[in-house]
């Protein structure tokens, strides 16, 4: 197993979540749930940004739950400010390589085909201002191939855009995953966009992170918490 | 915690914090050993108590209560200049003290416009010397942030109420009656306090437009002690006694003084419906015109009378210049330095989850508001007597104190605008591994480019027109360039004093300007 989260409790406050699950390498899994259950809380424990109460993340047996999360083995994307404004695109891209941003010409032109994989050939001088929200997915995803983690987090980067961008832009998500053979993790409001992901869901509902099922399977018989949501 | 830890500030905060508290402890450290001795608060000691009290309560009142209604006169007309005219209002905060006060001599002096104006209708000419004239220096500086405050307060006022007025057909006394009276009564007593508290503070003020046995302020009075009868002890006491000030007035001048940004937000004029007749236009437009009058005209006067002077400036001026842009640029550098490590600190520790040791630190950085720079000159005098002689240091010791004194400021500015950039980046920076210098280089300072050009630039500008701990210090041949403006006043060669005010004029509106404008530059994103 890839990824397992062992007894995981986390609380902030009143919230509490608890989670105990794997998740098999090359998974895609959808991250489904009512708002304010704590998805992007797990996400944000998983790549560390929070420290959970108590319990382990562990990543192929070793445990990661201390350490801090440039270290960890995952590319995360946030639902916003994923690109520096102030960085252009090549420069944004060019830190999952380095991050002090001293890149050799090597470097540079590795830079350069990220953004021609994910159709941005010719952006790498703009700034994040003059680029659209697809298009700055697109150089945060061209970034995640630079850094070459094997695990990445999406906490709903893309709630943002319409309807077809959306659509367009899990495509390219699915065909990197597939790629660079990555583990996805992907928060989702959406059972349309796990539908796309085509792999399993992880539901997140009244304090408890549920182990991943088949997405087909849990939408075609939702549990009551999911079928309450869902409406 | 899973969170990496955050090294970078930590030895420059430290370094910083241990620079403050050397300066200000250390120096009324070394002025309560000294007022030990056989000093003792005499009459002419409570007579500048007295004096002090009362020009900041005479001041405070003035000021507030001119600048109710040309706030409100601003507050509810739009015109062409409107704009320009309220950035003008955080304008004083960076006015050189000693080039107002010429200004000021231009317009009200014993040979100013409105003197020679009642000489031709038969009268007697004004006498600027005094109470009265250290009351007037202090309305001009005032009223426009008693405006500020006031301004504030009627934005604030929510719009739909000046709607609701409107249906209910109130008219101006209406609204005055309930909602701007209950307004001004929350607002009016705090600004009343800033200025009062301001006032306290005011040395350059009262050097040139005060001083005598019956118009002297406390700081003044540390001067004197310390200049014409070198009584260290009694000095030390006085000094005492105005930190005991200072510390009450830096709290709350601290919350409220420094304009956040030149004039920002307060650009919006309130909308009103109950403003129809001309006779109210008239007069509105008469109280905006009589202030901006006020205020621009010794303005125009220092521009007017220095273009002569200029060209004939004798070398010393030039050359007080040159000292004054080099104490200006190393405070300057000094402050943005200090300013940078304590909020990196600050925001490190918060970030850690030691709240309790940022608060500690950003208390610690706000510590110099309640020191007086002639306390504190004071008490470095004392230190350095005994080892070195004090005229050799004094612009080194100009340029600290400068530091010290704007560093609340630019830490206010900097402060907020860090956390603001951690909040939004913080997460993709620790997600990628950016830390240390490259998180700086990378990510904070790109970020803070605008926070940081506006603080340097206030620095810069206060540090260029400061005349006041180089008075203590300065030997006959060191002289900053307010000090030398002072002694060619002093000696009344005024042409010489008209030109070198408008070159400081110049170089400290320069200096401002050249920050803050390059710290918007560029700034996409």
């Amino acid at each position: 197993m890839t990824l397992a989260v062992e007894q995981l409790v986390i609380t902030q406050g009143d919230f509490r979540l608890e989670a105990d699950f794997t998740l098999a390498e090359g998974a895609r899994a959808g991250v489904i749930g009512p708002s304010g259950g704590g998805k992007s809380t797990l996400l944000s424990v998983i790549a560390g940004f929070f420290a959970p109460r108590s319990g382990r993340v562990l990543w192929h047996g070793a445990d990661i739950t201390a350490l801090p999360p440039a270290d960890r083995p995952l590319s995360i994307l946030f639902q916003d400010n994923n690109l520096f404004p102030h960085l252009t695109a090549a420069q944004n891209v060019g830190l999952g390589l380095r991050p002090d941003l001293r890149l050799s010409r090597a470097q540079k032109a590795q830079v350069g085909r990220a953004l021609e994989r994910v159709g941005l050939d010719g952006f790498g001088d703009r700034r994040p201002a003059a680029l659209s929200g697809g298009q700055q997915g697109r150089v945060a995803l061209a970034r995640v191939l630079l850094r070459g983690r094997p695990l990445l987090l999406l906490d709903e980067p893309f709630a943002a855009l319409g309807p077809a961008l959306r659509a367009g832009m899990l495509e390219l998500v699915r065909e990197i995953v597939a790629e660079a053979g990555l583990t996805l993790m992907m928060v989702s409001h959406d059972p349309r966009d796990l539908q796309a992901l085509d792999g399993v869901a992880i539901l997140v509902a009244e304090g408890r992170a549920h182990a991943p099922v088949a997405t087909e399977a849990l939408l075609a018989d939702p549990p009551p918490a999911l079928r309450a949501y869902l409406g | 915690m899973a969170r990496s830890a955050q090294p970078l500030g930590l030895w420059a905060g430290a370094a910083a914090a241990a620079l403050l508290v050397c300066v200000v402890f250390g120096s009324l450290a070394a002025v309560a050993w000294r007022a030990e001795g056989a000093a003792r608060f005499g009459p002419a000691d409570w007579a500048a108590l007295r004096f002090t009290l009362t020009q900041a309560s005479l001041s405070a009142l003035f000021s507030v209560a001119l600048a109710v209604p040309v706030a409100r006169a601003l507050a509810r007309r739009r015109f062409t200049g409107r704009g320009v005219l309220i950035t003008l209002l955080g304008a004083p905060f960076i006015l050189p003290t000693i080039v107002a006060v010429l200004g000021l001599l231009a317009v009200f002096g014993r040979s100013g416009i409105l003197s020679a104006a009642l000489g031709w209708a038969g009268l007697e000419p004004v006498r600027i010397y005094g109470l009265h004239g250290v009351v007037l220096a202090h309305v001009f500086f005032n009223l426009p942030l008693a405006t500020r405050l006031l301004l504030q307060g009627w934005l604030a006022v929510p719009a739909e109420r000046f709607r609701l007025a409107a249906a209910f057909g109130f008219g101006p006394r209406d609204v005055f009656r309930h909602i701007e009276w209950p307004m001004l009564r929350e607002v009016v007593p705090g600004a009343v306090l800033v200025v009062f508290l301001i006032c306290l503070t005011s040395f350059a003020v009262a050097l040139t437009l005060g001083g005598g046995p019956r118009a002297t302020t406390v700081e003044l009075a540390i001067y004197q002690a310390f200049r014409f009868d070198f009584d260290l002890a009694r000095a030390a006491l006085l000094a005492l006694v105005q930190f005991g000030l200072c510390a009450l007035a830096a709290l709350v001048v601290y919350r409220v003084a420094a304009p956040a940004a030149m004039g920002g937000g307060l650009d919006r004029p309130v909308e009103r419906h109950d403003l129809q007749g001309r006779g109210l236009a008239l007069l509105d437009g008469g109280l905006i015109g009589l202030a901006a009058l006020f205020l621009l005209t010794p303005l125009a006067m220092i521009v007017m009378n220095g273009v002569p002077g200029l060209a004939g400036l004798p070398g010393t001026v030039w050359l007080a210049a040159g000292r004054s842009l080099l104490v200006a640029l190393a405070a300057t550098g000094l402050v943005i330095a200090m300013a940078l490590g304590l909020a990196l600190a600050v925001v490190g520790f918060e970030r850690a989850g030691r709240r309790g040791a940022g608060a500690a630190l950003e208390v610690l950085g706000m510590v110099a508001l309640a020191a007086s720079p002639l306390v504190i000159g004071t008490g470095l005098f004392i230190l350095i007597f005994p080892i070195a002689d004090p005229s050799a240091l004094a612009l080194a010791v100009t340029a600290l104190v400068n530091a010290v004194m704007a560093l609340p400021f630019a830490l206010r500015a900097l402060l907020p605008a860090l956390r603001g950039v951690e909040a939004d980046h913080g997460r993709l920076a620790d997600s990628l591994g950016i830390g240390g210098r490259a998180r700086l280089r990378l990510v904070l300072l790109p970020r803070l480019r605008h926070p940081l050009g506006f603080s340097a630039g206030l620095a810069a500008a206060l540090s260029m027109g400061d005349l006041g701990v180089i008075v203590l210090f300065a030997g006959g041949d060191a002289a900053t360039l307010p000090l030398q403006l002072y002694r060619l006043m002093g000696a009344y060669r005024m042409g010489d004093a008209a030109g070198a005010a408008l070159l400081l004029l110049a170089l400290s509106l320069a200096l401002f300007w050249a920050f803050d404008r390059g710290g918007r530059r560029d700034a996409r994103g």
